[in-house]
């Protein structure tokens, strides 16, 4: 709805302002004074009356948990770290190349039950990471996939092939089909024309997906949690779970850890936003 | 082999390795707990995942208050946080599409709780509602509202409303992004002459946004009701099932089966029932997407 700002009476438009920055600090103060949190020592949180303003800023936390204080830390949070990304960016990598393909089959190609196999991978979604776990945990303790790097990437890359096909295929529809067939006439095969000419025009759609199931896998708690045992393949999220269920309760400690798994989210959001919006939409509507 | 070589073999080609990946690690371990359910399968003697009972697990959990009760506070969870997410998200979109300076910073601001861990967002809950520490007693302290804390996640009324809150901070940007951009692409021919005709604010919203925004709304409930189950994240960070079960749902109360008892085959069981649940959620707001879709399609 465009207002009409002939009409529109002052008073209405303060209210909508204060409207607007009262949800815009519900939405930011939570996260905020975690940062902050993380950036203070330990006795200013247990503080009475509280501090508001941090009034000794300090890296301390950070140093703890990385164990370049000398003060002891339980949690070997520099490995966990490591876990992450490689989990999350190995898994990503490979659901992107193989959800892009299969996003491509169902933009193109007209082909016997297309229907009940789109429905049978989006079905596949909706089972709850936590029922998933059961089973996932009988047949990898079984197999000797528990505890290691690979069980988990394993189960990411199906969490997040669904999704990486339902964008992909929006994003390749978006792209007329003359361009590569107007390839294909001057002489390309259609794997040439596809790396040439469409997988170009997709690349910032297929740049949203894989940030999204970066993310997914990055923030993933209930199968992490079940699937791994020890610092081999210990992630971030269980890590932080362990961290709030120690003896001694860290404010300070956990909130330089959770800042750590902030970090990433941010900086990805920011790069994402646009692109997702559009995806998740059009996908849908048209 | 003839039909691996032609032209129509492709898009199965395609598919196969997602087929592959979905088959081995989604479809194989829903038989698997489909099979183990119906076992006495218990974590400490291996050799009972062979022990066939039939539908002794289910019949026990029918007959079980813990689980009913569990399955009706998820059900009301379910149902309180999307309504809630939706009528909040809407109103936060509608306010943000007047503002027009500097409306990409609201919604970037807007996707932060998004991306954000649900673990995190439980940390953060949990922090800032600590009794001793957390920054609303803080807050309410030094305003003069209050002598004693107040045991947010401690008391048993309160513990569930910490966690709804919680909930409602994480996804309520789901519906207000999405609304947001159905705002955007909202045609403006209908909404002048709506005008014209001498329409009120509240009929325009009433007989023309409202009815355009209705697939965006089921696209909102459809991807939200994919991971209702992340609510197992928060409510085990924050509380895990506590004070004396009064936030305990059905996906806290499964993995304290399975992992905590050892009783996999019932666990699993369980496991069945959420799956159900999510997919019915899933499937009621996806058909209800398709209708509305039909229906715009049949007003152009």
């Amino acid at each position: 709805m465009t207002p009409s700002r002939g009409i529109e009476r002052p008073g209405e438009r303060w209210a909508i302002r204060i409207g607007v920055f009262l949800a815009m600090l519900i939405l930011v103060t939570p996260g905020a004074w975690v940062v902050l949190t993380a950036f203070r020592p330990n006795i200013e949180v247990l503080a009475r009356p509280a501090v508001w303003i941090p009034q000794n800023p300090t890296l301390d936390n950070f140093a703890r948990l990385f164990g370049f204080s000398s003060a002891q830390q339980g949690l070997p949070v520099a490995q966990y770290f490591i876990n992450s990304l490689v989990i999350s960016l190995t898994s990503t990598l490979v659901a992107v190349l193989i959800g892009m393909a299969g996003g491509y089959a169902f933009a193109r190609y007209r082909f016997k039950g297309k229907g009940a196999l789109f429905l049978g991978f989006m079905l596949s979604r909706t089972v709850p990471g936590v029922a998933l776990s059961l089973p996932l945990f009988i047949i990898w303790s079984r197999i000797g996939l528990i505890d290691t790097s690979w069980g988990l990437i394993l189960v990411y890359m199906a969490v997040n092939i669904p999704f990486t096909i339902w964008l992909t295929d929006g994003f390749f529809r978006q792209i007329p089909q003359e361009l590569s067939e107007a390839a294909q006439i001057d002489g390309c095969t259609r794997w040439q024309a596809f790396w040439a000419v469409e997988f170009p025009l997709a690349r910032s759609g297929l740049a949203s997906a894989a940030i999204f199931a970066f993310l997914t896998s990055w923030n993933e708690y209930a199968l992490a949690s079940q699937l791994t045992r020890t610092t081999a393949s210990k992630t971030m999220p269980v890590g932080l779970m362990d961290f709030t269920a120690q003896f001694t309760v860290d404010w300070t400690g956990m909130s330089a850890m959770a800042v750590l798994i902030i970090i990433p989210a941010l900086v990805l959001t920011f790069i994402v936003q646009k692109h997702l919006i559009a995806g998740l939409t059009f996908g849908g509507v048209k | 082999m003839k039909f691996l070589h032609s032209q129509r073999a492709i898009p199965y080609l395609l598919l196969l390795p997602a087929g592959i990946v979905i088959l081995s690690v989604v479809l194989l371990p829903l038989l698997v707990s489909l099979w183990s359910s119906l076992t006495a399968y218990n974590l400490t003697r291996p050799a009972t995942l062979f022990q066939f009972v039939g539908l002794r697990n289910y019949e026990r959990l029918l007959g079980n208050s813990d689980f009913w009760w569990a399955f009706g506070r998820t059900f009301v969870f379910v149902t309180i946080t999307l309504n809630l997410e939706m009528v909040l998200g809407l109103g936060l979109a509608l306010l943000v599409n007047r503002i027009t300076l500097g409306q990409r910073t609201l919604r970037t601001i807007m996707m932060f709780p998004m991306m954000f861990s649900p673990i995190l967002v439980g940390f953060q809950f949990k922090y800032l509602f600590n009794d001793a520490v957390g920054l609303v007693n803080n807050a309410l302290f030094d305003l003069g509202l209050i002598t004693e804390p107040i045991p947010w996640l401690v008391d048993g009324t309160l513990a569930p409303f910490t966690i709804i809150l919680a909930e409602i901070w994480m996804s309520t940007s789901v519906f207000a992004i999405l609304l947001l951009a159905g705002l955007m692409a909202l045609p403006k021919d209908p909404l002048e002459a709506a005008k014209v005709d001498g329409c009120n604010a509240w009929q325009v919203f009433w007989h023309i946004t409202l009815p355009f925004l209705m697939p965006f709304i089921y696209i909102a409930m459809t991807i939200r009701s994919l991971d209702v189950a992340r609510a197992y994240d928060m409510v085990r960070i924050m509380t895990n099932g506590g004070p004396a079960g009064r936030t305990e749902l059905l996906w806290t109360l499964m993995t304290r089966t399975g992992y905590a008892n050892s009783q996999m085959g019932m666990a699993n069981a369980m496991g069945y029932v959420s799956i159900l649940l999510s997919i019915v959620f899933t499937v009621y707001f996806y058909r209800k997407l398709t209708q509305a879709r039909a229906f715009m399609g049949g007003a152009e």
